[in-house]
């Protein structure tokens, strides 16, 4: 037993912490995405994209931040991509993002063997450099935990609050969580319904990309390929486990963060099979899902919306 | 002369009967054909931009499907368990459900088949083959019960469920077979099932097997059930409305349920006769996600079973002269999943595609 206390240090928290940050980073744009009335099941492809899109800006450019700045404008134009697909074409939403996400991953590997050569993985570019948060870095375990970690980190710590602040303290949020919810209603009151659906869409194209750009630059410096690896289903089902709340789906990315963090460490023990911990977060969000533990409700029906 | 006279206008009719059916058959795949025209037009953009002739590519890629006995053979192979995940995405969705889960109930009934494969001997082939594809049926279809029941009863979207099952699946199949049926050696596989259990190659050296057959059996057996029987009747009932198919007397609950379990049932023998065919025991990882192109396919062959083959074979196709065009021509074999993701998206939206049509007869 001493050796499984002896995985719970300052680093497994901190490395929670990494990992849980791509999956809040997409979670939020299926927050987004989900409370205007759209399901974005190609949260995976666009951070994918992303990662890519990073990564090769970097590449060519030589300044990651302008590869973070590729990262957003490439979410942007898959989110609205699928808005055009769902919206004035009114394609179906899950055709649409398993679209994306099968496109996404023909497309960086492609574009990889292109620019390096090799479909697998990038030749490693300059990454974004950690910083330290001074007087926090400095207490006791706290320090250790999130003193010092990729400026994309506190990013997604900003992310989160300002999330919640305009969905639910901005006519902008009531406008969005009104068009998810009765977009009739909305629409008799003035709302521009598509348009709504549309900026919703962009805003999670570019959370997903965040989270994409944190994968390769934060994390490895390098795009190989699939790296995403399902996270952004991870991501979907950290949302339901949040209750489509930003700081619910926080918490539940870090939780899912953990459970990853944890199973890479008990891989090197041999004590739990690490299959069986990475089969967790999915089986809680069912869990969740059937109402076992605390019913969780859609914020939305989904169906495309026509005016009457 | 009278009645060859009777006789040739007997033929005319009949021809032009067929040429009338055959009509508003082609007029129903029009935006499929169209859809996959402008996906090859825009990946020979792609290729175009990345200095490659797209003439070049796709007369590789052509050649290489067809060029050879062991191009088809591999053109064949390709399509086999898409055939399945297919039928299996489409067999649901005409009760209205989405089974983006085909993928994990395919990995769980390969690993049942595998089992079956491994432990049952002694068995006559006949027996012990149907006994295999038996209990990936079984298993597959049990798989697909869990989000059945979770969403008849406890109301949770099926597909959410269905797609956090595929990652149960992969990672729980990659334990077992990583732990309890674990082949001796460095690989994550399950030993050789027995020979009794193999289902025979068809077209050897390639890897062609009679789960083909199989396949091609279910796509009649799918469009007779939907079509021609009181089950496949309710459960298209059930698609069109619940709501008027439960006033109209049917079980919409157990319609569901029976949809999704034939479903991950389609998917389980997919899966089944991929390892009796090919791989003769699972090995982790060893399906490219057959289970997500099960859904593409579907769609991209008009949710009708036969579309569903042709589409099957268009991936097989440029599965397999995909990696010819890469060996002969240096084109990144990732123009094929380009190229399958474009025709999706083009499918995806209906209306674009009559837009362009409409667009077209203007000019």
């Amino acid at each position: 037993m001493t050796e499984i206390f002896d995985l719970i240090t300052v680093g497994l928290f901190a490395s929670a912490i990494r990992m849980a940050t791509p999956i809040a980073f997409a979670a939020l744009g299926g927050i987004f995405s989900e409370r205007a009335g759209i399901i974005n099941i190609g949260l995976e492809g666009m951070m994918l994209t992303c990662a890519f899109g990073a990564v090769a800006t970097t590449h060519f450019l030589g300044n990651p931040w302008l590869g973070v700045f590729a990262a957003l404008l490439i979410g942007g134009l898959l989110g609205l991509l699928h808005g055009l697909i769902t919206i004035k074409f009114v394609g179906n939403q899950i055709v649409s993002g398993t679209g994306i996400n099968i496109l996404a991953l023909g497309l960086t590997a492609y574009m990889s063997q292109i620019i390096w050569g090799s479909r697998g993985a990038s030749d490693a570019v300059q990454g974004i450099d950690p910083i330290s948060i001074p007087i926090l870095k400095d207490i006791p375990i706290i320090g250790d935990i999130i003193g010092v970690h990729s400026p994309l980190v506190y990013i997604l710590i900003i992310a989160v609050v300002i999330s919640y602040i305009i969905l639910f303290k901005t006519p902008f949020g009531l406008r969005i969580r009104a068009v998810g919810e009765h977009p009739a209603a909305a629409d008799t009151a003035g709302v521009n319904v598509f348009k709504t659906k549309y900026y919703c869409l962009i805003i999670s194209g570019m959370l997903a990309g965040l989270g994409g750009a944190f994968l390769s630059l934060g994390h490895l410096n390098l795009f190989a390929w699939g790296m995403t690896g399902g996270r952004g289903f991870i991501a979907l089902a950290a949302m339901i486990f949040g209750g489509w709340m930003p700081l619910g789906a926080f918490g539940a990315s870090l939780l899912f963060g953990f459970s990853d963090a944890l199973q890479m460490r008990l891989q090197t023990l041999g004590i739990l099979p690490p299959q069986i911990i990475l089969t967790i977060p999915y089986i809680l969000t069912i869990v969740v899902l059937a109402g076992v533990i605390g019913r969780v409700t859609p914020p939305s029906d989904y169906k495309p919306y026509k005016r009457e | 002369m009278l009645i060859l006279k009777k006789n040739d206008l007997n033929l005319t009719g009949v021809l032009q009967k067929g040429l009338e059916t055959f009509k508003v058959e082609l007029k129903k795949i029009v935006p499929q054909l169209i859809a996959i025209f402008i996906a090859l037009l825009v990946g020979s953009m792609v290729l175009l931009a990345t200095g490659f002739s797209p003439i070049e590519a796709y007369g590789a890629l052509l050649l290489g499907a067809f060029g050879d006995i062991y191009g088809i053979g591999q053109t064949l192979t390709q399509a086999t368990p898409i055939i399945f995940t297919s039928l299996a995405f489409l067999f649901a969705f005409k009760a209205g459900l989405f089974n983006i889960g085909a993928e994990g109930q395919f990995l769980v009934g390969a690993l049942a088949a595998a089992i079956v494969g491994i432990f049952f001997n002694g068995l006559p082939n006949i027996v012990h083959i149907s006994l295999a594809l038996l209990a990936g049926a079984f298993f597959g279809g049990l798989y697909a019960f869990i989000p059945a029941i979770l969403k008849t009863k406890l109301g949770a979207h099926e597909v959410i469920t269905t797609m956090m099952l595929t990652y149960v699946a992969i990672y729980l199949t990659g334990y077992l077979v990583t732990d309890i049926f674990k082949a001796p050696g460095w690989v994550s596989q399950t030993p050789l099932i027995s020979p009794t259990a193999e289902l025979p190659r068809i077209l050897p050296p390639t890897q062609l097997s009679a789960s083909i057959f199989l396949g091609i059996i279910l796509v009649f057996l799918t469009y007779y059930t939907l079509q021609k029987t009181v089950l496949g009747y309710e459960i298209r009932a059930i698609g069109l409305n619940p709501l008027a198919a439960e006033n109209g007397g049917i079980n919409v609950k157990k319609g569901l349920i029976l949809a999704l379990v034939i479903s991950g049932a389609l998917a389980g023998i997919g899966g089944a006769g991929e390892i009796l065919g090919v791989h003769k025991r699972f090995i982790d990882g060893f399906s490219p996600g057959y289970g997500w192109d099960g859904l593409a396919v579907a769609l991209i062959g008009g949710l009708n079973p036969f579309g569903a083959f042709l589409a099957a074979l268009l991936i097989g196709i440029l599965r397999s002269g995909g990696m010819t065009m890469n060996r002969v021509t240096g084109v990144p074999i990732d123009i094929v999943t380009i190229l399958q993701a474009l025709v999706i998206l083009f499918v995806a939206a209906p209306v674009f595609i009559k837009y362009l049509i409409r667009r077209g007869k203007k000019i």
